[in-house]
């Protein structure tokens, strides 16, 4: 065939002619035919094309068509195509749903399982397990009940003219939140932020907590299989808002306690280039500041550098400020936004996440907010709220509990003040039993330092540790496993829902726990 | 002719039919490629994309980097992988982008131009009136009635479960049984609470099907229903017909017929969901009905869905009886009760929409579980669940409720049906519901959807009110509207006479 070929190629009435004679040849070649003969290229090309084009037509009939291009086809449900002959069978839940409804594995959620079962109680249950896991705050409760009982029915029937109108809080409103609510969740958050920044009502959508703010971002700024990098250690809580349904997947960049848990631009390179060469599209970088574990707060040059290493890679960033108003170290915290306003930076990748749960310790009232300096986004988002806004009624108590400002200032001095001495108290007691804690200026809980008890340095020695505290100690503190702390022996303990006549009991039993481990 | 056509040296040389095949392949399968991408509006060019383009001799090499490519190419946001040009603009994620083109439909758009003028019979008489958004305004004075509303601080800022109080559910429970006239008895522990209807049926259609799967949703249909489970689950609805010779009942063998052309093409169905009270028709399912369903349901293995949301708004006569599909899984197995979920708005059905508090009821342990930690994505927040808690746990609450909101909406049925009726406009048989199902084909210029949006615009533009054409339900009969009576009050159904009058005259002048 090669030297047919080499000679014939000259001439194509030679090609046809030496066709012919190799009788065979056209058999089991017939396209040849076509080929060499009069169509030449062009048939020859078509004819293969349309197979081809057919074949991939038949191919995607045979798939399952994706309900649209945008949607990946994500968990394959075959198994239960096969089960098709048994119609008596048992009716099963789609594939998705049954990761979600197992129970948790995570020593996050299990360890809030058990204290509700076993809830300590000063009083009642002086046997119980003590909270040390739920970032929430009882410190400024006695001021929230003052301005309740004196606003809250009046804020809610409140109307324009002063007169009781039920369609005003009944009725259909715009899903992304009432305009006097954003603008006065927009005053309120540049009045915690230091007045250094200015929040636009208009980039704003109001959600149901914190929680869906950070799920409707996830959706729409990666789809699925994207990625996220997050600096580690991350709050545990992460996993589930963003993994059970967007399908986004989370990479973890490792800190160290010697860089006191900062990111650093370099981890992020590496970790970047890592899913890069395993094919993984990583969308943009997730994290909280002041950062929830371990509280520290990132400087404005470490916010630079993530932003400039974000546009370098054209990553979104998303930052996560739900405790921007619990700060009590000296330290100063920086918006990102302030840092995307600045006018070094393309702003359009800078979206942030606050809410009210934490600074205002009223989580029951599932109030957050996205901000986002990207049009499509909020655009987007405002849409997707259709399935977590925020009820009229409860929009109504925030907008005057907002602009009450000489509430909120004398609310957020408080609260500050008394976060300061509880954190002061509880390091302290920890420090007399030996027990160091990470450098923090924010947040609702420290980052504690176990190593000292554990019985061998790696996570299995810090889950048993866990273990230990939870039944023999009586004490729910979340392990840095569960928020993905590659060093062993951390800690999250959340100080802000006790009394102060608690601390003795907590150091108590850590005492006690180290003491029969000694023996 | 070896210049003019390189590729035949090719074809007639070693590779013979296997490289004549593949590079033309290879070629095509790059214009595809390159139609594609240039058909998104998505200029920033791809360098690595060209490159490989252009060299295209080792065809044979490069297919499973083509395979990679087709499987990227498909989120759309590809560009972000060529990282050198960090100036670029950085984009949405490819569904949120088809979520932002969504929502034109003329339901939304005639809401968003209520929004922009609204009628007030003082205030702005010449306003749009709302006819197109199932909202009751008859008996919200019965709910929130100033005195019963009460609201402590006690447990309304700290954490609670995301699913609901238990104090809550057993209200609503007791208010759903009062629906049925305490028929049958709802278990509080098989319900979840979630924030609004529509998330209650995001969070079933997560749970029941897989993206790719498909929902049978017999049509007229609630507008709403292709958001709740498209937009973030991927779920697809296939549409079954019904016509209005048939009174747009749903019949099983069109449902069969459905089922078995969807198991053809490879889409696996999932489930059915239904409206009862129907939305938009209002009418009510018989028990035949829905033992006929159920039948049906359990001869496929899928899941039904009853959207039960108007379950207390029922307008009919003493005949009509609203009949709950738990009350027809109450007589069934326990292996046959697990296909069947109902969701429900309690802040609907209790003319507070502005309160969003919806619920899903299923029989499904693994269903409520997993809806359980889905509702933390959309919770209802504790003061709204006070605040329902404190006016309607009263015992004589229900009874109250149920029976004053079923003759308030009596009366402004039958005077808005009577209306229509004097200008020779027929609805079909409406029992439940806040709206009627009418018959507007003598109106229309010509029998086709392109004639009934004309209509609708007429209607918004000339007539200046607003409601929903059957376009947007899904229906197949070109010509119906639904029109919500209760937003209204007696003196408006006047002026929404007058209005209607006015742009038949204009039709018919045209005509």
């Amino acid at each position: 065939l090669s030297t047919n070929g080499s000679n014939l190629s000259s001439t194509p009435e030679a090609t046809t002619i030496a066709a012919a004679e190799q009788f065979p040849m056209r058999l089991i070649v017939p396209l040849r035919g076509v080929i060499q003969g009069r169509g030449g290229l062009f048939v020859g090309s078509l004819i293969p094309c349309c197979l081809f084009y057919f074949l991939q037509l038949y191919l995607k009939r045979r798939r399952p068509p994706p309900s649209d291009p945008a949607e990946l086809p994500r968990t394959s449900s075959r198994t239960n195509l096969f089960s098709r002959g048994n119609s008596i069978g048992r009716v099963r839940v789609s594939s998705r749903a049954v990761p979600v409804a197992k129970p948790s594995d995570s020593p996050y959620y299990i360890g809030l399982e058990r204290v509700k079962t076993d809830p300590y109680d000063r009083i009642k249950n002086t046997d119980g397990i003590i909270q040390l896991g739920l970032a929430e705050s009882t410190l400024c409760f006695d001021l929230l009940k003052r301005w309740m009982s004196e606003n809250l029915m009046e804020s809610m029937m409140q109307s324009d003219d002063g007169e009781f109108d039920i369609s005003s809080i009944a009725m259909y409103k715009p899903f992304e939140g009432l305009l006097e609510l954003r603008v006065a969740f927009a005053d309120f958050m540049s009045r915690i932020m230091g007045g250094n920044v200015s929040f636009d009502p208009s980039n704003m959508v109001i959600t149901a907590g914190g929680t869906p703010a950070i799920e409707v971002l996830a959706f729409c700024l990666a789809d699925h299989g994207n990625a996220f990098l997050i600096p580690t250690p991350y709050y545990p809580g992460f996993d589930r808002d963003i993994k059970f349904r967007t399908g986004v997947e989370l990479i973890p960049v490792h800190c160290r306690n010697s860089d006191n848990f900062t990111v650093t631009v370099s981890a992020l390179e590496q970790a970047l280039n890592q899913a890069r060469k395993r094919g993984c599209k990583v969308s943009g970088i997730l994290f909280s500041n002041p950062s929830n574990p371990v509280g520290n707060i990132l400087s404005r040059e470490t916010l630079q550098d993530i932003l400039r290493f974000a546009q370098e890679k054209n990553i979104h960033v998303i930052s996560d400020e739900i405790f921007a108003g619990s700060v009590y170290g000296d330290k100063e915290f920086v918006s990102m936004a302030e840092i995307a306003g600045s006018g070094d930076f393309d702003k359009s990748r800078v979206h942030i996440i606050y809410g009210l749960s934490k600074d205002l310790s009223i989580p029951g009232f599932r109030a957050g907010v996205i901000y986002s300096f990207h049009e499509d986004v909020v655009n987007a988002a405002k849409k997707l709220m259709r399935f977590s806004s925020v009820p009229v009624p409860v929009q109504r108590i925030l907008i005057s509990l907002l602009s009450d400002v000489r509430f909120i200032e004398e609310y957020m001095r408080a609260h500050r003040q008394r976060i300061r001495d509880k954190h002061i108290r509880f390091v302290e007691g920890l420090k007399q039993l030996g027990i160091p804690c990470a450098e923090s200026g924010g947040g609702l809980s420290c980052w504690v330092d176990m190593s000292s008890l554990l019985t061998s340095y790696s996570e299995k020695g810090e889950l048993e540790l866990f273990e230990k505290l939870l039944t023999v100690a009586k004490i729910n503190a979340t392990p840095g496993t569960a928020c993905y702390c590659i060093e062993p022996g951390w800690f999250r303990c959340c100080f802000t829902a006790l009394a102060d006549e608690d601390i003795p009991v907590i150091m108590e039993r850590i005492r006690q726990l180290r003491e029969s481990s000694r023996s | 002719m070896r210049v003019i056509v390189p590729l035949q040296g090719v074809v007639q040389g070693r590779g013979g039919l296997v490289l004549g095949s593949v590079i033309p392949c290879a070629f095509f399968y790059f214009l595809q490629f390159y139609l594609k991408r240039n058909r998104r509006d998505e200029p920033v060019p791809d360098p690595a994309n060209q490159s490989s383009a252009s060299s295209p001799n080792n065809s044979g090499s490069s297919s499973p980097t083509q395979s990679e490519l087709t499987g990227l190419s498909r989120s759309l946001s590809r560009v972000i992988l060529s990282p050198r040009n960090s100036g670029a603009h950085v984009s949405v994620s490819g569904r949120a982008n088809s979520i932002l083109k969504g929502g034109d439909s003329p339901y939304h758009v005639g809401l968003k131009r209520v929004a922009d003028d609204p009628y007030d019979e003082l205030g702005n008489p010449d306003g749009i009136i709302e006819l197109g958004l199932a909202q009751n305004k008859l008996s919200s004075d019965l709910v929130s009635d100033q005195n019963s509303i009460g609201l402590s601080l006690s447990g309304v800022a700290s954490y609670e479960p995301s699913d609901g109080l238990m104090e809550l559910k057993m209200v609503v429970a007791k208010l759903m049984s009062a629906a049925t006239k305490n028929v049958v008895c709802f278990d509080p522990s098989q319900l979840v609470l979630t924030s609004g209807a529509a998330s209650a049926m995001e969070i079933l259609s997560f749970c029941l099907a897989d993206s790719g799967n498909a929902f049978l949703v017999p049509t007229p249909c609630s507008p709403g229903f292709d958001l709740d489970v498209k937009w973030r689950n991927g779920v697809e609805i296939i549409h079954v017909p019904c016509r209005s010779s048939d009174n747009f009942n749903i019949s099983v063998t069109a449902l069969d017929r459905t089922f078995s052309q969807a198991k053809k093409r490879g889409v696996r169905i999932r489930g059915i969901i239904i409206s009862n009270p129907s939305n938009p028709m209002g009418s009510l399912l018989s028990r035949e009905n829905l033992y006929a369903l159920l039948d049906f349901a359990r001869e496929k293995n899928i899941h039904i869905i009853s959207n039960e949301i108007f379950a207390c708004s029922i307008h009919g006569d003493e005949e009509a009886e609203f009949v709950s599909i738990a009350e027809i899984a109450d007589t069934e197995e326990n292996l046959d009760k697990e296909r069947v979920h109902i969701v429900y708005d309690l802040s609907k059905d209790l003319s507070f929409p502005g309160l969003r508090a919806g619920a899903i009821y299923s029989f499904n342990e693994n269903v409520l579980a997993a809806s359980r930690k889905l509702t933390t994505l959309s919770p209802v927040s504790s003061p709204s669940q006070h605040l329902l808690m404190s006016t309607i746990s009263k015992p004589e609450f229900f009874q109250t409720y149920v029976k004053t909101n079923r003759q308030r909406l009596q009366r402004i049925y039958s005077e808005f049906v009577k209306g229509l009726k004097s200008l020779g406009v027929e609805c079909t048989r409406s029992n439940g519901g806040l709206f009627c199902w009418a018959d507007m084909r003598g109106l229309i210029s010509s029998y086709s959807e392109k004639g009934e949006i004309e209509l609708w615009n007429k209607f918004l533009n000339i007539g200046k009110f607003n409601v929903t054409p059957g376009s947007c339900c899904h229906c197949i009969e070109p010509g119906w509207f639904r029109f919500c009576f209760s937003n209204l009050s007696e003196k408006d159904v006047l002026v929404v006479m007058n209005r209607i009058r006015k742009v038949c005259i204009t039709c018919k002048s045209q005509n």
